[in-house]
């Protein structure tokens, strides 16, 4: 093994150094800060970072890919950051089409003026979410912009996966008879980050549920490999999105029982309390299973087996609608339609 | 949160829906009218207008501060956020509501005018004095709910000495919209048998003032809190009153609203505002002392006497909306024409479309099914 290259300039000030316009101009400022902050954070031992693009493996099976892009304010937040939430969010994508995630790219816009501690802390959360995912991040980007035009750091990443050949999950394959399962409580994501941003204080605090749902997914897969029709994981507009969009793209309709759906108490209450629904809150750590009939008991069990998964629910079913309304059984026995999301989320006024 | 799931108990909730189906008399119609915009939004949200008897039906009324918001009024904040070197603040829903020809403060926005959703008007104070040098806006609106925190942050601006902010002035009051609803009982408008009356507007205000409701227009009115079960007791107490014959103000939300409401919050909003002579309201037109002006004392943080705002020309409504109507009790959002069609949340064109408390967007949002399949 050749030893590595003695830096080319000053050593980062870790502690009290920010993001400069050197650090994305292409010269010796940015390979020290890609040696010595993303390099070392990703794969010590390994250079495929020192390159532009990776060579891979070609595995067994139909290649999966995705891409996705974070901007989240705070940086960090209860029970996570941008960091953790850029892994996962991609590794994510992929499983929900049965995939197993094996590689990540990560592309790194960074807003000068951002403080290194930052960026360090970030990028160690990174390097944690993907060592834990079992998944190597091969390659990567940065690029900085003047302060001002960016809010401090978004991350981009690109995930490869594998999927065994003749295993079709795809969100068009919702058929009526099919029950709909949800992995757990809803709305914890993105209340957290609301609460942090806001400066909202709680006696319980409210922890974000970001995690990869890949070892989930490959629990359900052994369990039921037929009886899997569609995986979703309901992240910005949350479980209404998420099963509008399902509705639409199998043709059909949704029936839910608000009584079987979780929230955790005190996502319920800032909920309450700031006029904002549940179903339409972010979630980055859940997801929502619609499975065939006789498949479900086993599924509902082996996402309960799960630590990702304890608090799963039976939360509905798919029927035949050529409206393709997602509606709901109310606690009171009324109906209710849950509609797309409109828009932002704006809290009420009165 | 104490006072959530007790107020959501499908069982308590199946009890009271029992003791209405008895109360209700078959060989009549009741209609209620709820007032608030949060009754409307609850009673959508949990389905309570399905469970209950045929004969007992709900009418939405004017009580979203957003939907009953004049055109210009709107229309001439979107003028200043575009026109001047200044920050306009605002709560959300306001944001998307459409002015001249479906302009919002978001598209503003996108061109470049500064607009900040805030969650508190204290937000837009700490802006003001993170600024020194630029004029922070406050787009104050509500009803008597919002309004006080208006006062306490005039009066800090006032002790500070903070130059750069004021405040534009849209705050409403409930009872005279409320009279204007029975008033308009001899030109056509809906029959109501009773109210549903306001939850957090009463907190304030307490119950004294509507007190007209049962002495002048012997109608009955309940003040119910925003939870199902707040409703549905709320709506067996007005079957009550109408099945005997008597009209009260009766007060179903004691456990947070007394007679004579919060007194601190009545001195704040006394010495802060005045009443304007007359004020318009989408859908009910000019009604006389409805809304609050900033006291010749603050004038100083007041945004009408700072900036222009008077000048602009009138937002003509759509057409065929039927928001008027809506807002009055007469007609319900599916009766519209632009229902669902080209009057959505996605792209309001009338003012009950745009919030999501507004009757439209409540129906919309949670009610469609049921009229689309009708």
């Amino acid at each position: 093994m050749r030893p590595r290259p003695a830096p080319l300039a000053a050593a980062l000030d870790l502690r009290q150094g920010r993001v400069e316009q050197a650090h994305g101009s292409g010269g010796r400022a940015m390979t020290h800060l890609i040696e010595t902050l993303f390099m070392a954070a990703f794969d010590p031992g390994a250079a495929p970072l020192a390159e532009d693009a990776a060579c891979l493996e070609r595995p067994a099976g139909r290649l999966v890919l995705s891409t996705d892009s974070h901007v989240v304010s705070p940086l960090f937040f209860p029970g996570g950051d941008i960091g953790c939430l850029a892994v996962n969010g991609t590794l994510n994508d992929l499983a929900m089409r049965g995939a197993q995630p094996l590689y990540l790219a990560a592309s790194f816009i960074l807003e000068e003026g951002l403080p290194l501690a930052d960026l360090q802390r970030i990028v160690a959360s990174m390097a944690q979410a993907a060592r834990a995912a079992g998944v190597a991040i091969v390659t990567g980007d940065t690029k900085v912009v003047e302060r001002g035009k960016g809010d401090g750091v978004f991350i981009t990443t690109t995930g490869v996966g594998v999927v065994a050949d003749g295993l079709e999950i795809s969100a068009s394959r919702a058929q009526p008879g099919d029950l709909i399962l949800l992995s757990g409580a809803l709305g914890d994501h993105g209340l957290a980050v609301l609460a942090q941003r806001e400066n909202l204080r709680f006696e319980t605090p409210i922890l974000s549920d970001t995690a990869a749902l890949h070892g989930l997914v490959a629990a359900l897969l052994v369990t039921a490999p037929d009886g899997l029709h569609c995986l979703r994981d309901p992240t910005r507009g949350g479980l209404g999105c998420a099963l509008n969009e399902i509705a639409r793209q199998s043709g059909v309709g949704m029936r839910l029982r608000e009584a079987a759906i979780p929230v955790h108490e005190p996502v319920r209450a800032l909920c309450e309390f700031l006029g904002l629904d549940p179903l339409y809150i972010a979630n980055e750590g859940k997801l929502l299973a619609i499975v065939a009939a006789e498949a479900a008991p086993a599924v509902l069990a082996a996402l309960r087996a799960h630590p990702l998964g304890s608090e799963a629910m039976l939360i509905g079913e798919v029927v035949a609608d050529e409206d393709r309304f997602v509606d709901m059984e109310t606690l009171l026995g009324g109906r209710r339609l849950v509609d797309w999301p409109s828009g932002e989320l704006l809290p009420r006024i009165c | 949160m104490r006072y959530l799931n007790e107020f959501r108990d499908p069982h308590l909730a199946q009890q009271l829906l029992t003791r209405i189906q008895r109360e209700a008399d078959p060989r009549r119609n009741y209609q209620l009218l709820e007032f608030c915009g949060g009754h409307t939004h609850a009673i959508c949200r949990h389905g309570i207008a399905d469970v209950l008897p045929e004969n007992v039906r709900l009418l939405h009324g004017p009580g979203c501060p957003v939907c009953v918001l004049p055109g210009e009024r709107l229309q001439a904040a979107i003028d200043l956020a575009v026109g001047a070197p200044l920050t306009l603040c605002s709560y959300g829903d306001l944001l998307r509501v459409p002015g001249a020809g479906g302009d919002t403060l978001f598209k503003a926005r996108a061109r470049g005018a500064d607009v900040r959703m805030v969650y508190a008007i204290d937000d837009a104070l700490h802006l003001a004095r993170a600024q020194p040098g630029r004029p922070v806006v406050f787009f104050a609106i509500g009803f008597e709910t919002t309004a006080p925190s208006t006062a306490v942050a005039l009066l800090r601006a006032q002790r500070e000495g903070l130059g750069n902010f004021s405040v534009y002035c849209n705050h409403v009051l409930t009872p005279p919209a409320l009279r204007a609803l029975l008033a308009g009982a001899d030109d056509g408008a809906a029959r109501i048998d009773g109210f549903i009356g306001p939850a957090h507007v009463s907190t304030i205000i307490g119950s004294q003032p509507y007190a007209f409701v049962a002495t002048e227009y012997l109608r009955p009115l309940v003040i119910a809190g925003f939870e199902p079960l707040d409703v549905l007791q709320a709506i067996l107490m007005l079957l009550r009153q109408c099945n005997t014959g008597v009209a009260r103000v009766e007060n179903e939300y004691s456990r947070v609203v007394n007679p004579l409401g919060n007194r601190k919050a009545q001195a704040l909003l006394a010495e802060v505002f005045g009443t304007r002579a007359h004020f318009a309201w989408r859908g009910l037109g000019e009604l006389p002392e409805s809304a609050l002006a900033i006291r010749a004392g603050f004038a100083a943080w007041d945004a009408e006497r700072r900036f222009d705002l008077s000048g602009t020309a009138a937002v003509a409504e759509v057409g065929a909306c039927q928001c008027p109507a809506v807002l009055r009790g007469q007609r319900q959002p599916q009766d519209c024409p632009l229902f669902a069609r080209a009057c959505t949340p996605d792209h309001p064109l009338g003012a009950c479309m745009v919030s999501a408390e507004g009757a439209c967007a409540a129906h919309y949002q949670h009610g469609r099914a049921r009229s689309v399949r009708a």
